[in-house]
This record gives structure tokens, C-alpha cells and sequence, in this order.
């Protein structure tokens, strides 16, 4: 019989809680320490394989700024992230465009879609550039 | 003269919400000033995610969470003006005196005034004149130099950071030097990266974001240093921003070199005793093309210091009451001109609280006024609000001196606590908060909150 036991620092909200671990026979015994359904699930899968959401910009042309910004839907497994990155850079767009269109469906595969996260105007005079 | 009820200056998430709110209550003639070309403050640039959980129970980036404020300011029709830096605010009385606050400054609260004390009209001749004193808002705007005159100020201007020149460090000042928030609108919001090979002092939260946006967009982050002995941003950011990259966050370590001349080519660290001295002896080199700075935000008060508001040198924003009212009747703050709050969330909450007071003030044409200290006591750095009033049940928000662990917060009162809630830890980075009942309270000797490991109530 083995028995592991890991703590983890629960990133789901600013809370921050240190979420106890329990591992008997390979199997998780027991999770303690979290405030939340959301932590102890976040501990769960930690164990099993890490995931994260990641965020970054794409370039725009014609835009009030150069770029926007974009998030995942839902967090990847977190040694696919450079990947990721990689692929999101490869797309640029034409303002105007605006916050919550899908970029890319299906990054990679991963069954997340890449969501612009804000609006870009189009630069429409000499005096509209930046923000 | 332009006229309105509520001003607010800021058009932050502070500022969104509490016009909103107003709006709310029934209360029309709004003004919102922003200095800048579009509504959100500081969360235009926080592209990461994580906003908004408390509130929405979803992980949004900054700038959909100010979206949503802002959309709502919109769709109210509240007027606003971007472009509109406030430059002036002077509370002055109906026969078009300057007024002056009150002389009612509690011992805990250290002043950082520096206008002084001059021209005071004593209390006396101030009493009842709460709801005829306006307030004079000057601003500058494409349009030129502008007043509004208002009966309710709103403050909701954030935060600065702070930048090298408050740290001393000795040595040549090449370019390559950032803030982490400048360098955070650098990259987010001009497509402008600051450098390849990076060091960042301090471990503040924006610098522990940046130090996760540069490595996924290709430079190098080759450590964190902190001269105090725990970090100061929040640990699920040292778990996700630095442990996930490999990045080295090294404590009681600062700076003490720069060097470069053209541009920034090295630093040289040293690790600092108990008294934060450099111990002679630890010096490291490091090579690197970009120093990042994140070593804290102080509320951005100069317009309140210059309107004669007191000040708490503990928080470096404004003194308020549980109706979070400056010692000027009519003047509110809340948000990071208040103290510098961790979550967003929170900061729309104090600003929706604030909003409920200043829409009671117009309605009753005054609100009661703190008389009650709130001192931090044992562990306690610092907390809001420092005057109560006793008239209704309120919430302490604080800050703790060092890392605790099962600790109980107290209020106390004549030596009797009045209130008492134990908490599995708290850090210095995160706000901790006490809620006090205003039946619990007697007599006007002051409330002193601590923060003990293991106190038993
Ligand atoms: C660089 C930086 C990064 C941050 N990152 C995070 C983060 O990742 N997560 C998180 O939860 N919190 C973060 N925070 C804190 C969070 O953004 C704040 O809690 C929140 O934005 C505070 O809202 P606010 O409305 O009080 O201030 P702000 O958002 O700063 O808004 C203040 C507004 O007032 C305007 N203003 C100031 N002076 C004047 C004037 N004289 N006239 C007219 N307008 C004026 C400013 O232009 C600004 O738009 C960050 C703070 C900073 C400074
Ligand atoms: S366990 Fe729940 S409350 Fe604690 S940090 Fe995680 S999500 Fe937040």
C-alpha cells in the first residue's frame, strides 16, 4: 500500500486556497482544503494532468490599435500551450472586429475555440489612432 | 455653469459601477469624466483571464469585464466624456466660500495633507451646511477648460504605479527600465515588446502576469527577485505565471546595480538582511535587456490632497466613514483611490456600496458623520473605512503586517470584543474583511481590529 499526499494552490479564484491531496494505491483518497466544488475539481484534475487557460494578442490592420486580444473558451492541457500560442499567431485580422467572435474553432484539436476579447474599431480619421 | 448631482471622475471599473447605480436610485443628472480616449481604466490592458468570478462565477479578461460595465453605462444613457482630465476640485459653500473639511482628525489616521491646515473654517460653522455645499470639478477637454458644479463628488481615479525613482537604485539609467504596467500596455494595447532577456523586481501581481505574457510571446524571464521575505502578489499567480514557466522567484533579494548606457545590459542582485540591507558579499550578476518593476501601486490622490481632503497615510487614500464619505460632505471615494484592492471584483462592490451612499445623501441631504476611530491594532497594516459612524452595520477591509495562518481578526471596543471571525490564512496581498454589526457597538472610544495566529475569542 502506498500513500501520497501533494498540496496544491488552488488558481480558480484570487482565494488562493492550499488544497490537501490524499493518494492511496494510486487513487485519490481524499481532498481537503478547498472553500469549493471548483477547487477540489481543480485538484482532481491537477493530479491527472495539469490544464490552463492562456491568453494573447493577434494583429490587426486598419485598427484604433494594432492588435486584440484573445483568451481560450476553456483551459488546454498546459504542455500544449507554446503550441497554442504558435497557431493563434498565425491568424491576423481586418477592424473592425469585436469582442466574443470565434478566432479559431477547435484550437489544435483540443476542443476549445480562441474568443476575441475585445472590440478593435476601425481607424476611421488621422486623429482616432491608439487608445 | 454646467450643473449636475453626481460627478464622477474616473471611468473605471470603480466609476462604471457606481454610475450605474446611481442611475439606479432614480438619479439623472450624472457626469462621468475620463481622461483617457475610452471608458475601462486599467483593465483595458489585462488581457489574462480571471476577472470576475466572485461576481459572474465566470473567468473573464479585464477588458470583457469592463465591457460589461461599460455596455450598462451606455444602454443607461449616462452622460460621460472621455478625453476629460479633471485637473481641479474645490468643495465650496453656497454664498461661494471655500469650505474646508472638518476638524475632526483621528490620531490613527498620520496625515500625508499637504495642503496643511490653513484657511479651516471651524467646525461649528459648517454644521447642517452638508447638503448646500457644492463642489466645483474643473476639467480640461478637446473643447478646452471646462466646470461642472455638482452636490456629490465622486473619486474613483485608481491607482499609479510606483516606479524606479521611489526605490533608489544606484547606478547608470539606460533605456530598458519599465513598470510592469507599462510594460503590460506596451505589449497588450501598442504591439510593442519591451525586450528579449528580462528580470523583474518585486513580486507583485502585474509583474508575475508579465513575467508569464513575455515568455509566452518569446523572450526570456530569467528570475523574479523580492527584497521582502514573502511575495506580495497572490499565490495562484506564483503558481500559474512563474511555477508554470520554471521561472525562479528569489526572496529577500533586490537590485542594487544597473548597467548598460546605450541600453540596458546587466543587473547585479544582492540578498538584504532583516533591515532590507544588502549583505556585502551576495552580489550576483545577471545579464538581461529589460528590468521590469513590480513594486506596488499607491491610490492616485493629488486631486483629493489638493481639495483639502483628509488623508490616511496607512492606505495614501482618502479617510472615509462606513458610507465610504470623505471628511468633505459630499465627496465619496471608493475602488483603488480608496486602497489598492487585488480583485476587481470587489473594487465594483465598494463602488456599488458607495453609490447607495451618495444616492441616501442626496435624498436626506447629509448622512451621519464618523465619529468612531477604527485603529489597526496586532498584525493589522492597514483598513477601511477609518471613521464610523455607528449607524449601521459595515465591513472592515484590511490588510494583515506578515503571513498568517488560523488566525481570528477582532474588533475590539473598551477591551470587549464586538466582533471576531477566524480565517484559515491570510497574506498581505490579499484583502481580508470583517463584518461588524452597528448594534454591537457603544459609546464613541475607538474600534481596534487585529489579526492574531491562534487568538482565542
Ligand atoms: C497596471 C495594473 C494591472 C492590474 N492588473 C490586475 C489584474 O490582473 N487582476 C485584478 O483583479 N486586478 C488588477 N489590477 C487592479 C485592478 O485593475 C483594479 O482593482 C481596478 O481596475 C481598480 O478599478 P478603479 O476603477 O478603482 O481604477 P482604474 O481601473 O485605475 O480606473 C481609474 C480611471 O480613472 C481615470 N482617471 C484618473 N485620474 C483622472 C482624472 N484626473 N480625470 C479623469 N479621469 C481620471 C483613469 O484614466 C482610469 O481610467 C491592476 C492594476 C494596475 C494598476
Ligand atoms: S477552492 Fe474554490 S474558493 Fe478556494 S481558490 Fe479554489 S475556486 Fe477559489
Amino acid at each position: 500500500m502506498s500513500l501520497k499526499e501533494r498540496t496544491y494552490t488552488c488558481i480558480v479564484c484570487p482565494n488562493s486556497c492550499e488544497i490537501t491531496v490524499k493518494i492511496r494505491d494510486g487513487s485519490v483518497s481524499e481532498v481537503s482544503g478547498a472553500s469549493c466544488p471548483r477547487g477540489e475539481d481543480y485538484a482532481r484534475q491537477e493530479i491527472l494532468a495539469p490544464v490552463r487557460n492562456i491568453a494573447t494578442t493577434v494583429l490587426v490592420r486598419g485598427g484604433s490599435i494594432p492588435l486584440c486580444s484573445v483568451r481560450l473558451s476553456r483551459p488546454i492541457p498546459r504542455e500544449r500551450i507554446f503550441d497554442a500560442i504558435s497557431a493563434i499567431h498565425e491568424v491576423s485580422l481586418d477592424a473592425p472586429v469585436r469582442a466574443g467572435t470565434v478566432l479559431i474553432q477547435d484550437l489544435l484539436g483540443l476542443g476549445v475555440d480562441v474568443l476575441l476579447t475585445r472590440d478593435v474599431p476601425a481607424l476611421e480619421g488621422p486623429f482616432q489612432k491608439n487608445e | 455653469m454646467r450643473t449636475a448631482d453626481v460627478v464622477i471622475v474616473g471611468g473605471g471599473p470603480a466609476g462604471l459601477a457606481a454610475a450605474a447605480l446611481i442611475h439606479e436610485k432614480g438619479i439623472r443628472e450624472i457626469l462621468l469624466l475620463e481622461r483617457e480616449k475610452t471608458l475601462g481604466g486599467v483593465l483595458r490592458q489585462c488581457i489574462h483571464d480571471g476577472f470576475g468570478l466572485t461576481r459572474f462565477q465566470e473567468a473573464m479578461s479585464g477588458p470583457e469585464y469592463a465591457k460589461k460595465f461599460i455596455e450598462k453605462v451606455q444602454k443607461l444613457g449616462i452622460p460621460y466624456l472621455t478625453n476629460a482630465s479633471v485637473i481641479c476640485i474645490e468643495p465650496s459653500r453656497e454664498d461661494g466660500q471655500k469650505a474646508a473639511p472638518e476638524d475632526d482628525i483621528p490620531a490613527s489616521a498620520r496625515i500625508c495633507d499637504k495642503t496643511g491646515a490653513s484657511g479651516h473654517i471651524p467646525e461649528k460653522q459648517l454644521e447642517n451646511s452638508n447638503a448646500s455645499r457644492y463642489k466645483i470639478v474643473t476639467y480640461v477637454s478637446p473643447s478646452g477648460l471646462e466646470k461642472v458644479r455638482t452636490r456629490v463628488l465622486i473619486l474613483a481615479m485608481g491607482c499609479r504605479e510606483r516606479s524606479r525613482g521611489a526605490l533608489a537604485i544606484p547606478g547608470e539609467r539606460p533605456p530598458g527600465v519599465f513598470t510592469a504596467g507599462v510594460a503590460q500596455s506596451y505589449m497588450n494595447l501598442y504591439n510593442h515588446m519591451p525586450g528579449k532577456e528580462v528580470i523583474i523586481l518585486g513580486s507583485g501581481d502585474i509583474g508575475m502576469i508579465m513575467a508569464r505574457r513575455l515568455t509566452l510571446e518569446g523572450a526570456s524571464v530569467k528570475a523574479v527577485f523580492e527584497l521582502l521575505p514573502y511575495p506580495s502578489g497572490l499565490p495562484r499567480n506564483m503558481e500559474q505565471c512563474l511555477n508554470d514557466y520554471g521561472i525562479p522567484l528569489y526572496l529577500n533579494t533586490t537590485v542594487t546595480d544597473i548597467h548598460g548606457k546605450d541600453r540596458l545590459r546587466g543587473v547585479t542582485v544582492s540578498e538584504v538582511d532583516e533591515n532590507q540591507k544588502p549583505i556585502p558579499g551576495t552580489e550576483r550578476e545577471y545579464s538581461c535587456d529589460t528590468l521590469i518593476l513590480s513594486v506596488g501601486l499607491i491610490p492616485e490622490n493629488e486631486l483629493t490632497i489638493d481639495a483639502g481632503v483628509r488623508m490616511d497615510d496607512r492606505t495614501c487614500g482618502p479617510l472615509v466613514s462606513e458610507y465610504l464619505e470623505t471628511s468633505i460632505p459630499g465627496i465619496f471615494a471608493a475602488g483603488n483611490v480608496l486602497h489598492v484592492h487585488d480583485v476587481v471584483d470587489f473594487v465594483s462592490e465598494e463602488a456599488e456600496l458607495m453609490a447607495e451612499s451618495a444616492a441616501l445623501y442626496l435624498a436626506e441631504g447629509g448622512l451621519p458623520r464618523g465619529k468612531i476611530k477604527v485603529e489597526p491594532g496586532n498584525g493589522v497594516s492597514q483598513l477601511v473605512p477609518q471613521l464610523v459612524t455607528g449607524t449601521r452595520d459595515f465591513e472592515i477591509s484590511l490588510r494583515v503586517t506578515s503571513p498568517k495562518k488560523n488566525l481570528t481578526l477582532t474588533v475590539s471596543q473598551g477591551g470587549k470584543v464586538i466582533a471576531s471571525r477566524k480565517i484559515k490564512k491570510a497574506i498581505p496581498a490579499e484583502m481580508a474583511r470583517i463584518p461588524v454589526s452597528a448594534g454591537s457597538l457603544s459609546g464613541e472610544e475607538a474600534l481596534i481590529v487585529s489579526a492574531e495566529e491562534g487568538a482565542r475569542v
